[in-house]
């Protein structure tokens, strides 16, 4: 392109008034939009992942016993049908299946799940909060990494908030899962794993949703 | 006297380097950027907080889609020499008495996207190049107690690679049970850390919420 310019420069017609130029105004418009969009979407392509270790499964019952928690702090969440979430406190023994507690009904709302458990996790939650609260004011200057472990040291050293047992019904969707995981993250829940749905618990969901029981004790 | 002369010189200003500087970027944003793969069902992924990005490698896919179907997808490793994908086939080929060509072994080493092909009719659809005859080789990996050929190939997967993560893409409308028989498979075979793929969503709680 230099040597056209040049060419016309060095000039046939010196009496052409029109410029010879070619107006590149409109091309670098072209190529500003072009690249904004390319950069745009190379950063948001990339899809995120969210981690989660299961329990290792008890292979043989006789020889592994199953990690005993406390009644007082267990927090039972079963994902229902129809995007319900059914929870219970505590734990059922399946002796008593003919006396099962009631369980709770609510939602994948801001005022549903997310403010019980809150309100049951609020003491680590506020100091999760400080924490960050005086990174960010810049009292306290540390890195992203040393955060992220300080987080995990405070949860680790938690023993006041729940530990969430989360269960799916068989109606659940895979999107509910991925939600009450999200929401364990964002309410800074400590202590938290999935576990098999007990026959008993798949009665109780039936109960309080009105679905035609299904569950029989001999299915697990 | 020079001032006049300035005045006369053209007011334009020449965009031709700022043309090239644009061409450069480009060529070099089109280069870099990852084309979407074709993947076999589309997934509509749930939203997470989580900012964490996908691993570009070390990765086992598991894609579970609305319709019952399981497709499976690993890469290549960080280097290509590795070839972790044919030396997977060969594995699984030797499991089921199939033995897979060189011609073969680069086919699948370079499909781009995650299949669900029971293996054997691999060899079949390894050997048609068109998108849509493909298509109907897609099944979905077999799962059963019965066939559980999905369990072979995390079997043969982490025997050849051993740093190979679980990561489950599935769709927010896919049924639990489903989802829960492939991460059973995967507890079976000792995998019980699992990157769960999800789209990013900003979510705010102040601690007013929680204290009214």
């Amino acid at each position: 392109m230099a040597e056209i310019i040049q060419e016309e420069k060095g000039g046939k017609k010196k009496g052409h008034k029109g410029s010879p130029h070619i107006d590149m105004t409109p091309m670098v418009d072209l190529m500003c939009l072009l690249v904004t969009f390319f950069m745009l979407t190379t950063s948001m392509s990339k899809a995120k992942v969210m981690e989660i270790n299961l329990p290792e499964k008890i292979k043989d019952p006789t020889k592994q016993e199953a990690p005993k928690i406390s009644a007082s702090r267990t927090l039972n969440v079963v994902l229902g049908p129809d995007n319900k979430i059914y929870w219970y406190p505590g734990t059922v023994k399946p002796e008593e299946y003919n006396n099962l507690p009631p369980m709770f009904q609510t939602d994948f709302s801001a005022s549903g799940i997310r403010q019980m458990l809150l309100e049951r996790n609020r003491s680590l939650f506020k100091k999760i909060n400080e924490y960050e609260q005086q990174v960010v004011s810049g009292k306290l200057v540390i890195s992203q990494d040393s955060l992220r472990n300080a987080i995990s040291q405070l949860k680790k050293d938690d023993d006041t908030g729940p530990i969430v047992l989360i269960k799916a019904y068989k109606k659940a969707t895979y999107g509910n899962f991925v939600d009450i995981l999200d929401e364990m993250n964002i309410c800074g829940i400590a202590r938290y794993t999935f576990v098999d749905i007990t026959w008993y618990e798949e009665k109780m969901v039936e109960a309080a949703s009105g679905i035609p029981s299904t569950a029989t004790a001999s299915t697990n | 006297m020079p001032k006049i002369k300035l005045a006369h010189s053209s007011p334009h200003i020449d965009m031709t380097p700022m043309v090239d500087l644009f061409s450069v970027l480009l060529t070099f944003l089109m280069m870099t950027t990852q084309m979407r793969q074709q993947e076999p069902v589309t997934v509509d992924t749930p939203y997470s907080i989580s900012e964490k990005p996908t691993p570009d490698f070390n990765m086992m896919t598991f894609l579970v889609g609305t319709d019952n179907r399981v497709f499976m997808n690993f890469d290549n490793g960080p280097d290509t020499l590795l070839k972790f994908r044919p030396k997977i086939l060969v594995e699984m080929g030797k499991h089921y008495g199939i033995e897979f060509t060189e011609a073969e072994q680069i086919e699948f080493e370079n499909y781009p996207a995650a299949m669900g092909v029971p293996i054997n009719r691999m060899k079949e659809f390894l050997h048609t190049q068109e998108y849509k005859e493909r298509e109907a080789f897609q099944t979905g990996i077999p799962i059963d107690s019965t066939d559980n050929q999905l369990a072979y190939w995390i079997l043969f997967a982490r025997q050849v690679n051993p740093n190979f993560q679980a990561c489950i893409k599935g769709d927010s409308k896919t049924e639990f049970p489903l989802v829960k028989k492939v991460l059973d498979i995967l507890q079976d075979k000792n995998v019980n850390k699992f990157n769960l793929v999800t789209s990013l969503e900003a979510t705010k709680i102040n601690l007013e919420e929680i204290q009214q």
